[in-house]
């Protein structure tokens, strides 16, 4: 059956040199080719995308690496101070992007109308001896303003946001998103790329075997025990000693931490946080452009387990979250883990619920 | 070629990620060391990071006075092949730079408002010299690209150093001029609406002022630009720069872009070591296309670094002009850069 298939999808594809299609639209069916073409409908290809935070440690890798991107048309860069310096700079590249510079606060709703995506990596970096929670009470603050602006200027936008503690952060911004009337929870996203990059890593250095070969799922929130990472479901299918388990668990769970101690009060994760919110930023493009089968871990409002929100495996799409997948098989350790992250995650969602209800 | 290297950085499966559509020499598995030195500062930490994504790099090496083990541990964590090393110091730089096929130079101090890239020189003259120092100890087979400014003088400095220690290669020294053709292409396809990506540009001089003189002549796509526009783009390719460095109000010079500008032509330098074919890019080398002794034009890349120096191509008379122009200022920074390594 596939086989006829096969020769007839090649007989057309032969012969429609030989009589070319009367319009372009039957080629569609033929090619796959054309398919992005169509799909633009006479509008630019590309996306536009706020960066909100953009001449911080991390914006500004950030900012530089969408500007690369080809799926991304224009680029807004917003900050409280130095913008116009990063935009300047950035608006050299030789990229077909379009930068846009906004600076201060009541620049923010010009910064946000129109944009398909807003990145938010906006707020206070820890230091040697915080935990992430730490910094709360001032990038709380900060969160609430930008969804407010959100809710107002672009509440169809798909919002990945990088602020600490995001186990916190993502709950503020559903409430705020609530109160305003324009909440869509699959429009929302904390961005735990970072934690699925370093699994990646850690797990291939101790399997001897290229980063870019290795996958593994990582779930639950974004803070020490609250990330979870799932050895068990390694692709390519490995097994781990205990002791690498138990090493490998807490690398992953402290590698933010042991940035910050290198960096030895100079800031926390710039680099590998810009690479993986681009990483994760490009996914939920290629699902805005109805990319099949774009697939990645993120922090979204979920039923996986019975808290509101949890990092699982999502399925990205034309609408956001299109699927959220279950966790799969667990084995005893990590069933355990998830406890244990289930307990602190909790408390850290509360936290941020009841700030943004005050 | 960027577009490719972060499309082949976010793709999952190593089947699909190798960059160059043609296939071939840029292979996965040779083994290639590309040393960073000033990786902590400015430049140095997003170059650092865009070298981390470049497949053709096994093993990348971050050098710095300060600062190099939070940037090494930071971008160590990122999932692509290679393997980082952080060195503070310069008891470490020797091993920081032992065995390395590449090494780029960001190091130094950036201008700030009102500042010309030659009023650097006395710091970064310096900081240079030591650095070209221990290259010819300890990689003196290595291709060198300069970032350091002034580059017209920074690049003759490292070439005499080389000389004096008996291991100048004149094919593997590179003043990198790639953030004036980035420029140029960009506030060209600008002005005559094209996109971006189907430009080229031909930048040839120096790096500093009018001795960068982009050959709008002999741009592709053809646009029809009147004199005045040219005049304008001429001059704003020129002051790109100082464009920056005023928009940063005392926060600095171009990073990000430089870091962008400085991976593509390090990829460019892998490339040809590499065996790739009609890899060419403009750079600031030792030529003999004018009588001066070093002169930014294109050149073809290989094993040894510069195969070939291209000619400069047909000039209009603005640009003849301007050719004439730049030789006196480029002449003068390249003898200043000449005698500071005789005098110190």
């Amino acid at each position: 059956m596939q086989q006829s298939t096969d020769i007839h999808r090649r007989i057309a594809q032969i012969s429609s040199h030989i009589n070319p299609p009367i319009n372009q639209q039957q080629q569609v069916e033929e090619g796959n080719l054309w398919r992005s073409d169509c799909r633009a409908k006479g509008g630019s290809p590309g996306f536009k995308v706020a960066i909100l935070g953009a001449a911080g440690g991390i914006g500004q890798p950030l900012a530089m690496l969408m500007k690369m991107n080809p799926l991304v048309a224009v680029l807004h860069l917003y900050d409280v101070v130095n913008s116009p310096g990063v935009t300047a700079d950035i608006s050299h590249m030789d990229t077909g992007a379009v930068v846009r510079g906004f600076l201060g606060q009541n620049q923010l709703e010009d910064a946000l109308t129109g944009m398909d995506l807003v990145i938010i990596p906006a707020g206070v970096p820890r230091k040697p001896g915080m935990t992430r929670d730490d910094l709360f009470n001032i990038n709380a603050g900060i969160v609430k303003t930008i969804s407010e602006g959100i809710a107002k200027c672009c509440p169809k936008a798909i919002v990945n946001l990088i602020s600490n503690p995001v186990n916190s952060t993502v709950p503020i911004a559903a409430e705020v998103f609530k109160k305003a009337g324009t909440y869509d929870p699959r429009r929302l996203l904390g961005v735990t790329m970072l934690d699925v990059v370093r699994a990646n890593t850690f797990v291939a250095e101790v399997l001897g075997l290229d980063p870019r070969e290795v996958s593994i799922p990582v779930v639950g929130g974004h803070a020490g025990v609250t990330i979870l990472p799932l050895l068990s479901q390694v692709k390519p299918a490995c097994s781990f000693t205990k002791e690498e388990t138990e090493y490998l668990t807490s690398r992953i769970q402290n590698g933010g931490t042991e940035v910050v101690e290198a960096k030895a009060g100079a800031g926390s994760a710039t680099l590998s946080m810009a690479y993986a919110a681009v990483k994760f930023a490009d996914a939920c493009l290629r699902g805005l452009r109805g990319d099949a089968g774009v697939v990645e871990c993120a922090f979204v409002p979920s039923q996986v387990t019975e808290l509101p929100f949890f990092a699982s495996r999502v399925r990205l799409g034309r609408s956001g979250v299109e699927e959220i997948y279950p966790l799969g098989p667990l084995n005893e350790y990590e069933r355990v883990g998830l406890e244990k992250a289930k307990k602190e995650l909790g408390g850290s969602i509360e936290k941020g619920v009841s700030f943004a209800k005050k | 070629m960027t577009a490719a290297i972060l499309r082949s950085a976010l793709r999952r499966s190593a089947a699909a990620s190798y960059s160059s559509s043609r296939g071939f020499a840029s292979s996965p598995g040779q083994q290639r060391k590309v040393a960073i030195l000033g990786a902590a500062g400015g430049i140095g930490q997003p170059l650092s990071l865009l070298m981390k994504l470049n497949p053709m790099v096994s093993l990348l090496s971050l050098y710095d006075i300060a600062g190099t083990p939070g940037v090494a541990a930071d971008v160590s964590h990122i999932n692509t092949r290679s393997e980082v090393k952080g060195y503070a110091g310069e008891d470490q730089l020797g091993q920081a730079l032992e065995g390395s096929d590449v090494v780029i130079i960001p190091a130094g101090v950036p201008r700030k408002p009102g500042m010309t890239r030659d009023d650097l020189f006395k710091i970064n003259a310096g900081i240079v010299k030591s650095l070209c120092e221990a290259i010819s100890k300890y990689c003196p087979n290595a291709l060198v690209n300069m970032i350091s400014n002034p580059v017209n003088s920074t690049v003759p400095i490292a070439a005499e150093v080389f000389k004096m220690k008996g291991v100048y290669d004149e094919r593997r020294l590179f003043g990198v001029t790639t953030l004036d053709v980035v420029r140029a292409k960009t506030f060209y396809a600008g002005k005559a609406n094209v996109n971006v990506a189907d430009v080229n540009v031909p930048v040839i001089g120096g790096h500093a002022g009018i001795t960068i003189l982009p050959l709008f002549s002999q741009a592709t796509p053809s646009a029809n630009l009147s004199a005045e526009e040219i005049t304008a783009l001429t001059k704003r390719t020129q002051d790109g720069g100082t464009e920056v460095v005023e928009a940063k109000a005392g926060k600095g010079s171009a990073t990000l872009s430089m870091a962008y500008a400085g991976a593509i032509f390090a990829d460019a330098c892998l490339k040809g070591l590499n065996g790739v074919p009609d890899v060419v890019e403009c750079s600031f080398v030792q030529s003999t296309v004018t009588e001066l002794p070093f002169f930014a034009s294109k050149v073809r890349l290989g094993k040894n670094g510069v195969e070939e120096v291209l000619g400069l191509g047909p000039m209009t008379d603005f640009e003849k002009q301007g050719l004439e122009a730049l030789k006196p200022e480029l002449k003068s920074s390249i003898e200043k850069g000449i005698a500071f390594a005789h005098a110190n």
